[in-house]
């Protein structure tokens, strides 16, 4: 049972964390013919852009309310409006997600007042959806922005019972965390269907960010869930969430429609992939396809394989809450020890890690912590490259910003498929790194006086891994 | 705040600048930026811009004052390169919460300056301002100084809170701040008649290093670079350069022309993009250096170098000509340094269909206009919808812009090349002119595109199945469906026989005459007579035996 950590630095050096703004925004992405606007200054946008772009190599549709000092002593109404009919004229959005940052906040912007009077000023927007989300900056991180605004968008979007008439009861809502990758939306999709489910993803990255080419360009978002299928949500036999952070917008789906739900903390690992299977057969009444079955076979002779290369590392991982919950848990249950663990927000899952302590903190404190614990193993963020080059030690990237690789969006850690691949990548890239770094010399055999002896296989000599 | 907004107002006044020199007073009041478009607008804050400028000065602390926003969001973004310390890649923040907002922030600030030397003792540290800390009063000039005193180190105050203004104004900001509180605070160990300052270069990619070379083959000692690769040290002591170079945008212009009024530094304003701008920019520093004192005979081996290495740029450039011959391309940049870049894809046979000129100076598009023709394609706006068209419809072969517009050129499946910020390949001077033109030639000739360009086979199929579901094409793919409509065509018009009725008695009673068919038929008309012995005549024997 892991302890929460909260940090006593004054200054954080080389953040984990993300803006709350950003994450909401990142929500709104997986929604068809959409505009995330932050409302805000126009350099938090632009960050937030250009993090984006870097991560997924795409055209990214994010527009600011782009407030000047002096809107800002006066108050953000005239931007808001402005910049709502200037969407709404130029691109055409099918909906518009406003997220405040901390300078409206700051300010007090109270945006729900001003939409209310942008509807009644201006009546072509009856029909446009305006989803707005509450996000400083200075609160929270990138995944309770997306946390927030899943809710709010099923708060606000999903039609209530009696409306839409029958429930189908194979058709499943999904509700995926930020940490899932369009790749693993795609893999879950495929298994659901597999099980004769039909399901419906809130918000659907997969559809939008997934790098494919359209054949026109657009402005807003080129793919994802539309609003008329969030509308008909409430039709579902099932909510399935994936991650603790898609609990609450699962519970206001309950609230709202009666669509009763399960929560799947995590769908790395064996265990975990186990459970989701019986509940897919339980609900859709079909036996596992025999595809997955071979699947699981596989997956576990990569354990047998693998074992002998991850048990026993000694994990320094810093990841948001959910994501770090779900690579130590497996990697854990593969015989790794998860020795540092750094997040960077409160959340339930914290306790659970299978470590000692959960730090709330930066990239500075893992790698103080790898350091000193002789962690062999680092997985976090591309931020994470550095620590790892002067740590000599494999590295592994997982999460958001992926800028410095190709293929983030296809990262693949969910079902028996991803599990296995995870699995062998990090398994070969300790291989790699064995055969670089730590060959046996003569002179190795027996560790000098000067190196620390619970360093085992680490040695002083060894070259930079990154 | 009210010393900020002067020192907003000097910027926009600043002389130095050509566009704002253009204004009358009233206008050049109102500033440089146009107000900014809700909903349209795009491009980083004056934060942003401030840290640009300044980052690339590799041995100093950069501390963000402020929400994570400002530095989470945004780390370890640009490709600077260092030749010494890496300090400059880390990131610090004093990541504010929502007690600082309340409570103020200047607490939290103090604390974080001190953990910072305490942990890494740097030369001097840079604090920015952002947004938030700048509303709630957090008065970042008093803690420096303080810290400074206390420390005896140098923390320097960089007032860029992002909502004042664009990028280019934080360019600005920071260059204001490094007259404050940095330039001439020390002294170089010693002078010599050959010191320049290189100004607004930032050395991406490390290409300050391919003419760095050619500096010291002059024996020109760069002084101090503001910023790429620089270190606090140089800049400190940069006020004793004999001649200034303004590296092809005018972000730094304030500084350029500041160090030239207070310490006598003549500047002009160059860019090593191109063959001959390089060339251009080798004479002046010669020229400036030769007026300011330093031996005539500088001018002489200067232009021997510049013989010698245009005359290898051009013939490396050669064999490419007649690759591009025919090849457009478009050039989409903030505009700042439009001019210099078109300059060198002419060079290499390049054949311009417009740029941008968003940011240029008047004077910039003049240059363009002369490079270009009168009617040059200027583009003042365009909007990523108008670029996909021009490409897609093939008005150009290549698009040359920033990352943020890349995706544009490469989901119309045409060829880009990044000459912004984040690009993997430096392109300055005469060696990287030359790699320039190799990129664009590995972009253009790559065999991919036409790959991309097909569409998928399958699709053409897919046209041709549903083709063959129309009635026409679904009877000449079924024997059965054929025969049972060349049976149902009609023999005469008066009576409704057809082929099929006609051939069963033929067949069924061994017909052999027209009579007989029109004894077992409807066919009595006159009309269907010339058919019917047709039919007679064609009908197979063997058909008619075993009919029989
Ligand atoms: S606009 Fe202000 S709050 Fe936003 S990134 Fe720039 S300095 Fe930070």
């Amino acid at each position: 049972m892991a302890i929460a950590t909260l940090p006593t630095k004054a200054c954080a050096v080389n953040p984990l964390k993300m803006s709350q703004p950003i994450g909401g925004a990142f929500a709104f992405m997986g929604l068809r013919g959409a505009m995330p606007l932050l409302h805000g200054s126009q350099g938090c946008t632009s960050f937030g852009l250009t993090l984006f772009v870097r991560h997924f190599k795409e055209a990214v549709p994010l527009q600011t309310t782009a407030m000047s000092e002096v809107a800002t002593v006066l108050g953000g109404y005239e931007n808001l409006e402005q910049a709502i009919l200037n969407i709404y004229n130029r691109t055409k959005p099918k909906i518009i997600g406003i997220c405040s940052t901390g300078v409206t906040e700051t300010n007090g912007d109270d945006v729900d007042a001003y939409l209310k009077l942008i509807r009644d000023k201006h009546p072509q927007l009856a029909k446009l959806p305006l989803v707005y989300v509450s996000t400083p900056d200075f609160k929270g991180a990138f995944q309770d922005g997306w946390e927030k605004a899943v809710a709010s968008i099923v708060e606000l979007l999903v039609e209530g019972p009696n409306v839409n008439g029958l429930r189908d009861p194979s058709r499943v809502n999904v509700l995926p965390g930020c940490h899932l990758t369009p790749g693993d939306l795609d893999e879950l999709r495929a298994i659901l269907e597999d099980f004769g489910l039909r399901p419906s993803f809130l918000p659907d990255l997969a559809g939008s960010l997934d790098g494919h080419i359209p054949d026109d360009f657009t402005p807003t978002t080129i793919g994802g869930i539309g609003v008329d299928e969030i509308a008909s949500m409430g039709r579902a036999g099932w909510t399935i969430a994936i991650g603790w952070q898609m609990r609450r917008a699962a519970a206001v789906m309950q609230a709202r429609t009666g669509v009763p739900f399960r929560l799947f903390e995590r769908l790395c690992g064996l265990g975990p992939n186990d459970e989701f299977m019986t509940f897919l057969s339980e609900i859709s009444g079909r036996p596992m396809p025999s595809k997955y079955r071979r699947q699981r076979g596989q997956l576990t002779d990569a354990m047998l394989d693998a074992h002998f290369h991850i048990g026993g590392r000694k994990l320094a991982i810093a990841a948001e809450p959910d994501l770090l919950f779900d690579l130590s848990s497996m990697l854990h249950e593969m015989g790794a020890q998860v020795s540092a663990a750094v997040t960077t927000t409160q959340s339930a899952v914290i306790e659970r890690v299978k470590t000692e302590e959960v730090l709330i903190g930066d990239l500075e404190d893992l790698e103080e912590l790898a350091r000193t614990k002789h962690c062999d193993l680092l997985i976090t963020h591309s931020h994470g490259r550095q620590a790892a080059a002067r740590l000599k030690i494999p590295f592994y990237r997982a999460g958001f910003p992926m800028f410095d690789r190709l293929g983030a969006g296809h990262q693949l850690s969910i079902g028996y498929r991803g599990t296995r691949d995870l699995i062998f990548d990090i398994a070969n890239l300790v291989i790699a790194d064995r055969e670089e770094n730590h060959q046996p010399t003569p002179d190795r055999w027996r560790p000098s006086a000067a190196l620390p002896l619970a360093s085992g296989h680490r040695s002083a000599a060894g070259r930079s891994t990154a | 705040m009210s010393s900020l907004a002067a020192t907003v107002q000097d910027i926009f006044s600043e002389p130095g600048c050509a566009k704002n020199g253009n204004k009358s007073e009233a206008e050049r009041k109102k500033g440089c930026t146009k107000q900014l478009q809700p909903g349209g607008a795009a491009g980083g804050c004056a934060f942003d811009g401030a840290k640009i400028a300044l980052q690339p000065f590799t041995d100093v602390a950069h501390l963000v004052h402020g929400p994570i926003a400002c530095e989470g969001n945004s780390w370890d973004n640009r490709g600077a390169a260092s030749s010494g310390s890496s300090l400059w890649r880390t990131a610090f923040t004093t990541d504010m919460s929502e007690t600082d907002i309340v409570f103020g922030g200047e607490k939290r600030l103090c604390k974080a300056i001190k953990e910072i030397i305490d942990k890494r003792d740097p030369p001097a540290i840079f604090v920015y301002q952002t947004c938030i800390p700048a509303m709630i009063g957090d008065d970042i000039n008093a803690v420096c100084k303080a810290a400074s005193q206390r420390f005896g180190k140098p923390v320097i105050p960089i007032n860029s809170p992002g909502f004042v203004g664009s990028k280019n104004l934080g360019n600005k900001l920071a260059g204001e701040a490094l007259l404050d509180y940095v330039i001439g605070t020390q002294e170089p160990d010693y002078a010599t008649p050959y010191d320049v300052n290189l100004i607004g270069e930032f050395n991406l990619s490390g290409e300050l290093w391919q003419v760095k070379p050619l500096f010291e083959e002059l024996g020109i000692r760069i002084l101090s670079c503001i910023s790429g690769d620089g270190k606090y040290r140089e800049v400190a002591s940069s006020h004793r350069a004999r001649a200034a170079m303004l590296v092809c945008s005018k972000a730094m212009v304030n500084v350029a022309r500041k160090m030239e009024e207070r310490y006598g530094i003549p500047f002009f304003e160059g860019s090593f993009y191109g063959i001959q701008d390089s060339s251009y920019s080798l004479r002046q520093i010669a020229r400036l250096l030769v007026e300011r004192g330093a031996p005539q005979e500088l001018l002489g081996r200067t232009e021997a170098v510049i013989a010698r290495e245009e005359a290898r740029a051009w013939a490396a450039i050669e064999p490419y000509k007649p690759r591009f011959k025919g090849k457009k391309a478009l050039l989409i940049t903030g505009g700042v340094k439009s001019w210099s870049v078109v300059a060198a894809l002419q060079e290499a046979g390049l054949e311009m269909v417009g740029t941008s000129v968003k940011k240029s100076t008047r004077e910039d598009k003049e240059r363009i206009k002369l490079l270009m023709g009168q009617d040059a394609h200027m583009i003042e706006d365009m909007t990523p919808r108008e670029m996909y068209r021009m490409l897609k419809d093939a008005k150009a072969d290549i698009m040359l812009s920033g990352g943020k517009s890349q995706f544009v050129a490469l989901k119309a499946a045409m060829p880009w090349l990044d000459v912004n910020q984040e690009r993997c390949h430096a392109y300055m001077g005469y060696v990287g002119m030359v790699k320039l033109v190799e990129e664009i030639d590995k972009s253009l000739s790559n065999p991919m595109w036409n790959q991309l360009r097909r569409p998928a086979p399958w699709e053409a199929l897919a046209k041709a199945m549903v083709h063959m579901q129309s009635p026409v094409a679904a009877i000449a793919h079924d024997p059965a469906l054929a025969e049972a409509a060349r049976r149902a065509r009609k023999i005469c018009s008066c009576n409704t026989v057809d082929l099929g009725t006609i051939e069963d008695a033929i067949y069924a009673h061994g017909l052999r005459s027209v009579e007989a068919v029109r004894n077992h038929t409807n066919a009595v008309g006159g009309c269907c007579k010339r058919r019917i012995e047709d039919v007679l005549a064609s009908a197979p024997p063997a058909g008619l035996q075993a009919a029989e």
